[in-house]
């Protein structure tokens, strides 16, 4: 079992520089570092054309990963720009309209972001986990003060 | 896909290191999953002789070796049967990592004498499975040249994820174009001589499909070879096969595999000999049977393609060869097939019969229709080369199941790669990568009209022609562009029962409950406690069989939690979860749930205050919580005594409804029949609320009217009742509140009385229940008589819907 959060933008203009920006500003956010470096593969999904792979720096020391530090690379989201015939599924002239689409496993970021090694800790609801994983009942994310929690 | 640097290297004219064609190919899109350099990898193992061999003083079996290395002379105790004066072999110093053993070298006394150093085996090199003496090395070899070089095995191994779009990549030819096209070097033509051969094929070729429809293999090419000499094939090729992980078999055999991982095109070599008659390709009859290759007889299905002589069946077209016209170590008449096989037919077929091979895994994502001649002529040159004997004219059936040009014809915008891909790339660049990936490009006024080359079957449109264009020049440089942002404040998003969610999960974590996720599946025997366990809720093919059904319930996980939480010495668990359940294989059946547990004591010991048991009112007041917290309409809900399903505590359980029909949560102590099968100790009691069950909020938005705030005081009024002991102290609460709606605030209980000292008291079956009523004047304060009078009103409903009678 894993968890995923899929993004979609369809209009007019958006691109693929509009998907590496998007990108790169979730990463900064969400591992709460400005010195994450990313990488962009060519790739293929049925959904997608063209499409990428994205991975992220990191270093790997006694079994611990660690984000946006290091020469090693991780992956950790595929994503690229919504197929035309997707377009003209949902309706729309995929010769005006275009965007992109991107998923990314919501368990391996926070396994990443945490030092998680074993995704089955997550569905264990072993009570001294939840507590050293959990948040404060009433923590929003904000812009102002921070999107991750 | 495995393949060696200097394979690569035959196609491509390149002075790239390792390094940068490892990081194009990644990113081009040929993902690098692996690259083994032996040559790095063996660094401190180099060559050295055995100046003398002198049997060990105290062990039959070992040898003291004098053995002269790059860095002088060492003493090595070797105990191979083959160590002897005058051997040049492979030496390893003290400190090396051994990869065969996993172990590190260091200077030890074998049996009293001092052994500094190693003599290794293949096996210690992983470089085969060799163990029985150690290497040999010619005796010219020069001593303490690295050991890989000695042995061949210097050439860089990798090994790259292919996506299912680029079945071009699947050979080392393809690979070496995408980095021709990406400027690392020059694609070498290949040979284009062709050979007219000398004789005709005794064995003639015949598509016999049912109406001519011969799509499953529209073109067959084959040539007879006559004379050959079939034996292992040369060092070079055996290194090639197995560098990549292939076992050298024969030359013959080993020249298919060759053009297979080279060319994407596998091939077929039949011992002609055993061939009765003509070759037909045609579809399999049910029940015929075919030995292939891998050992294995399969009993073949109608549909399905064989490749047959007047006996039956020798291969399964496009996946495997049959045992019986297998080429051998006699083998000297040669049949080669070279054919088209329809990608889907030989996916179906390869999936029906379970069997994975080379071939299939490229016939079924498409290898080039028009690489037919060509192939043969490659592998003709290839086993006349290696194998001798004379070549037949070609004899084929069918034609090129070349897709017309028009259908595969283009046209590439003058901006689009900037508006889709968001980077400039010249125009000519564009047109140059085109064309270096095989495109036939014209420039046109509206831009490029490209026909797609025939061995890229995925080009489809115009989106296709700028991912080649992007991933060629590089995704990395893209430049990020911000997104615009229409809305200062973004509109809300979130439905009703999202927002039923998040509210349920804020107030329960606020109410100390810890939130967990558990998973949609549990075993058998916990959905029939809690009403699941149908056939049609079971997973067709489930992981584990503690994971066999979809879950009836967020319960039975949770209480299973407990119980791991219990037996880690967490006594006092409070878990809820927000997810869904499954009480039919329909979508309404599915119903989004939020529900918790709690086990043990109320809290932990306290000096100030006395701990107790959970029970089912801890439930209660949970549910009541998420209710008021997912919008219901808390004052208007009934509590409902003893219909709440059997994994509920009969007594000691309710549902909480709106209306008659409406159930919108459910809670109790869970039966201890439930927590014995479950193997954990109570006590425990949860709740489970329908979220959407709860009828939507008829205000839009937060927004509310003024508050009329009363000057005047509340006052407060007692009343105990004794009542039969079944009635719920809850009704008399409800119907204390109708007596008088405008003027009665609230009505909470505080004192139940109840059990054998209640019952000697008020007879037998009786309670008594206190109730505190709050009376809120609003336009002035309330005279005794009025008071009195509401007072009147309460008792007398109450006595009517309950047969209280008021406490004397």
């Amino acid at each position: 079992m894993f968890h995923q959060v899929e993004a979609l933008v369809i209009d007019e203009h958006t691109h693929m520089g509009h998907l590496k920006w998007t990108l790169e500003e979730f990463c900064k956010a969400f591992f709460e570092t400005e010195n994450v470096k990313m990488r962009f593969r060519a790739s293929h999904f049925p959904f997608t054309e063209p499409s990428m792979e994205v991975d992220i720096n990191c270093s790997w020391e006694g079994g611990q990963v660690k984000v946006g530090e290091g020469d090693d690379w991780l992956e950790i989201l595929g994503s690229g720009m919504v197929h035309p015939n997707v377009i003209r599924a949902g309706g729309l002239n995929p010769d005006r309209y275009q965007g992109y689409a991107f998923g990314i496993g919501l368990d391996r970021l926070a396994m990443l972001k945490y030092g998680i090694p074993d995704l089955r800790a997550f569905f264990e609801a072993d009570l001294r986990w939840l507590r050293h994983y959990g948040f404060r009942a009433l923590d929003v994310p904000t812009l102002s003060g921070g999107l991750s929690a | 896909m495995k393949f060696t640097l200097r394979w690569l290297k035959e196609y491509l004219d390149t002075d790239a290191s390792l390094e940068e064609i490892v990081e194009a190919l990644n990113t081009i899109g040929l993902e690098v999953e692996e690259v083994k350099d032996p040559g790095a990898e063996l660094g401190s193992f180099t060559v050295a002789r055995i100046i003398s061999a002198e049997k060990h003083p105290d062990a039959d079996k070992l040898k003291v070796c004098r053995v002269e290395t790059k860095d002088g002379e060492v003493q090595v105790v070797c105990g191979a049967p083959n160590a002897r004066t005058g051997l040049v072999g492979v030496f390893a110093p003290p400190g090396t990592h051994v990869p065969g053993t996993g172990l590190d070298l260091k200077v030890a006394k074998v049996r009293g004498v001092e052994s500094a150093g190693m003599m290794c085996s293949e096996r210690e090199l992983m470089i085969s499975d060799d163990h029985q003496g150690i290497i040999e090395l010619p005796e010219n070899t020069p001593i303490g040249m690295p050991a890989a070089e000695a042995l061949g095995v210097n050439d860089p191994v990798i090994e790259i994820a292919i996506t299912p779009n680029r079945p071009d990549a699947l050979g080392v030819y393809g690979v070496a174009r995408d980095l021709a096209a990406r400027g690392l070097g020059t694609l070498k033509p290949l040979r284009d001589d062709t050979f007219e051969g000398t004789f005709d094929s005794p064995i003639r070729v015949h598509l016999d499909f049912p109406d001519g429809d011969t799509t499953p293999c529209p073109h067959f090419v084959g040539r007879y070879f006559r004379g050959v000499k079939n034996g292992p094939s040369p060092e070079w090729l055996q290194r090639l096969l197995t560098a990549i992980g292939l076992r050298p078999i024969s030359a013959l055999v080993d020249i298919t595999n060759f053009m297979t991982y080279a060319y994407n095109r596998p091939l077929h070599v039949f011992d002609a000999d055993k061939v009765k008659g003509d070759i037909h390709v045609r579809p399999a009859h049910a029940g015929e049977k075919l030995l292939a290759l891998d050992g294995k007889e399969y009993e073949l299905e109608e549909g399905m393609t064989v490749i047959a002589d007047e006996a039956g069946p020798e291969a399964l077209g496009g996946i495997i060869g049959g045992e019986h016209s297998g080429c051998t170590e006699d083998t000297t008449n040669v049949f080669l097939e070279v054919a088209y096989f329809d990608p889907i037919r030989t996916a179906m077929t390869g999936r029906r019969l379970n069997i994975m091979t080379d071939a299939r895994y490229r016939f079924e994502r498409g290898v080039d229709p028009a690489f037919l001649y060509k192939a043969a002529d490659l592998a003709t040159q290839l086993i006349l080369e290696l194998c001798g004997g004379e070549a037949s004219h070609i004899v084929e059936a069918g034609s090129p199941a070349v897709p017309p040009r028009k259908t595969r014809t283009f046209l590439l915008r003058r901006d689009r790669v900037r508006t889709l891909g968001g980077i400039e790339v010249p125009f000519m660049r564009q047109k140059e990568i085109l064309e270096k990936l095989g495109f036939e490009v014209e420039e046109i006024a509206e831009g490029l009209s490209a026909v797609a080359p025939t061995w890229r079957p995925d080009i489809h449109g115009e989106a296709d022609l700028v991912e080649e264009i992007v991933r060629i020049v590089g995704l990395d440089e893209i430049p990020s562009a911000p997104m615009d942002r229409p809305h200062a404040i973004a509109r809300p998003v979130l439905t009703d029962l999202q927002k039923r969610m998040v509210r349920a999960r804020r107030r329960l974590a606020e109410r100390g409950l810890l939130e967990a996720v558990t998973y949609s599946f549990l075993p058998k025997r916990h959905a029939e406690l809690f009403g699941g366990g149908a056939r049609e809720l079971e997973l067709a093919n489930p992981i584990s069989t503690e994971l066999s059904d979809m879950r009836p319930s967020l319960l039975p996980n949770l209480i299973a939690a407990a119980g791991r939480n219990v037996a880690r010495g967490q006594a006092d668990v409070r878990l809820f979860e927000v997810g869904s359940i499954y009480l039919s294989d329909e979508p309404e059946g599915e119903k989004v749930m939020a529900a918790g547990i709690r086990r043990g004591f109320s809290g932990p010991r306290h000096w100030a205050q006395a701990r107790r048991p959970v029970d089912a009112f801890d439930a209660k007041a949970d549910a009541l919580a998420v209710l008021e917290a997912a919008g219901a309409p808390v004052s208007s809900l009934q509590v409902v005594q003893g219909d709440a399903p059997d994994w509920y505590h009969p007594g000691r359980s309710g549902l909480i409804t709106l209306g008659p029909k409406n159930v919108l949560a459910r809670f109790g102590e869970i039966h201890p029949r439930v927590l014995e099968a479950m193997g954990i100790k109570g006590p425990l009691a949860g709740f489970e609320v329908f979220l959407e069950n709860i009828p939507a909020s008829r205000r839009k938005g937060t927004a509310r009217p003024a508050l009329k705030a009363s000057d005047l005081m509340p006052l407060k009024r007692d009343f105990a009742f004794v009542v039969d002991a079944e009635v719920p102290a809850a009704k008399i609460v409800q119907v204390a509140k109708g007596a008088d709606k405008a003027l009665i605030s609230d009505v909470t209980v505080f004192d139940v009385f109840e059990g054998e000292k209640a019952e000697s008291q008020f007879g037998p079956g009786r309670k008594s229940v206190a109730i505190e009523v709050t009376l809120q004047p609003r336009e002035k304060t309330l005279t005794d008589e009025e008071i009195a009078a509401v007072a009147e009103r309460i008792v007398e409903k109450v006595r009517k819907a309950t047969g209280a009678e008021l406490r004397g």
